[in-house]
């Protein structure tokens, strides 16, 4: 028995110290560890020149379709709510990329503070509805996809209770 | 699993000796196998028709939600076999339990082949939804470790003459290896990442409509139930083929000796 105690000990004690140093590691390449910057971020230091990935949503409005100079491009703005980039990108655009929608570019920010992007990539946000809910929320005016990420899911109305129900007075 | 992390406290370390008697596995684990094929099959399969035909399609993702229904109940099958691994290892340290031995050498195949797929249906729903088929986000890359860790584990316990030695040496990878789980859970919290952050919590309603959640809790029960069986069929047969070699060693041996003898 006091072996297997000098075992189970050794192995807990092996844990604690295994934990510990990976949870100093993670914490001091955090930095390292972000798949992308947000536009506060690329506000507050200069990363001109460097390449880099800018993610944020794309924002109401801003979104130009520049298709004048022969190949398809396109100009909009990223934001995070308080800081917004603009970003010129030529080049074929995921099925998902629309305003509202959280994007991440990679490319490089030129001295004039135009981000400059090779790629783009939409990202998908945890929320999954069909489209009748995505419909419903719409029409009755609780969310607008231009704008940002959908209402908290407790608060959907299943399509059902949509038709049969009262309006809400 | 449950089961088995409640008995790993030192004081119940007798108990555990009662399920090492391999005569007493197989037979509780036949009994107990029909109960996990056929429901596993039947719910799967129930879960995955329901899934492709029968649930609703998402507002923006289109029919590449289905893919969800397979990819989610493996991601979490890739995380909780190799918790499985986890304990098996650590039973097999302190206790020195054989069957957990056993158990450990064949869960890593399967977890190994779980996590695969789970990388394979994840990028090809990342190149329609995202743009890309693959990206090092911290969730993907942590994953991407995950494999590795079940393919060094397979590849470790195999190394050695002394299988005892393996044993140990890949239950040793194994438990470093732990510290990876919560890194995949949280990455997705802690860091800026392209996959998206869990959708199901022990806090909060859940983000996915609830004509898409049901068909997803089916299916990852019944794959759940499906890892299990596909395990403990594999220990079974790993017990039989040691019970087996020791025969064959027992009747050369004497054999041996008689040869010797005359």
């Amino acid at each position: 028995m006091t072996r297997k105690h000098k075992r189970l000990v050794l192995i807990l004690a092996c844990g604690l110290g295994l934990g510990s140093a990976a949870a100093l590691t993670l914490t001091a390449f955090s930095d390292n560890l972000v798949y992308f910057v947000s536009p506060t971020d690329l506000a507050k230091s200069d990363h001109t020149g460097r390449q880099l990935r800018l993610g944020g949503l794309v924002e109401q409005g801003t979104v130009e379709r520049t298709s004048a100079t022969g190949s398809a491009g396109v100009r909009f703005k990223v934001t995070d709510g308080s800081a917004d980039v603009p970003v010129v990108y030529k080049g074929i655009l995921p099925d998902l990329f629309r305003e509202g929608q959280g994007v991440i570019v990679l490319g490089t920010r030129e001295p004039d503070g135009v981000f400059r992007a090779s790629e783009v990539l939409a990202k998908h946000d945890e929320t999954y509805m069909p489209k009748e809910v995505a419909d419903a929320l719409k029409k009755s005016g609780r969310w607008n996809p231009g704008a940002g990420p959908p209402p908290p899911a407790s608060t959907w109305n299943e399509p059902v209770k949509q038709v049969t129900g009262q309006p809400p007075g | 699993m449950d089961t088995r992390s409640s008995a790993a406290s030192p004081r119940s370390g007798h108990v555990l000796h009662r399920f090492a008697n391999p005569g007493q596995f197989l037979r509780l684990s036949g009994r107990v196998l029909p109960w996990l094929y056929w429901p596993g099959i039947l719910l799967t399969a129930g879960a995955l028709i329901w899934g492709v035909f029968f649930a609703p399609s998402d507002w923006q993702q289109g029919d590449t939600v289905r893919i969800m229904y397979v990819h989610v109940p493996f991601a979490w099958l890739a995380s909780a076999g190799y918790f499985s691994l986890a304990v098996c290892s650590f039973i097999s340290l302190v206790w020195r339990h054989p069957l957990a031995d056993l158990a450990a050498v064949e869960l890593g195949p399967v977890g190994a082949a779980f996590t695969a797929v789970c990388l394979a249906t994840g990028s090809l729903w990342g190149k329609p939804t995202w743009g890309a088929w693959w990206v090092w986000d911290a969730r993907l890359t942590s994953v991407f470790v995950l494999l590795l860790l079940y393919l060094g584990h397979i590849a470790l316990v195999r190394a050695f003459d002394d299988p005892t030695r393996g044993y140990r040496a890949g239950a040793i990878l194994a438990l470093v290896g732990v510290i990876n789980l919560p890194i995949i859970k949280f990455s997705v919290d802690w860091w800026n990442t392209l996959h998206q952050p869990a959708s199901i919590g022990l806090t909060g309603a859940p983000t996915i409509a609830p004509s898409m959640l049901w068909p997803l809790l089916f299916s990852a029960i019944g794959f759940t139930l499906l890892f299990a069986a596909i395990v403990v069929t594999r220990t079974r047969a790993a017990v039989m083929e040691r019970r087996i070699r020791g025969l064959l060693m027992a009747k050369a041996s004497s054999a041996s000796e008689q040869e010797a003898l005359s």
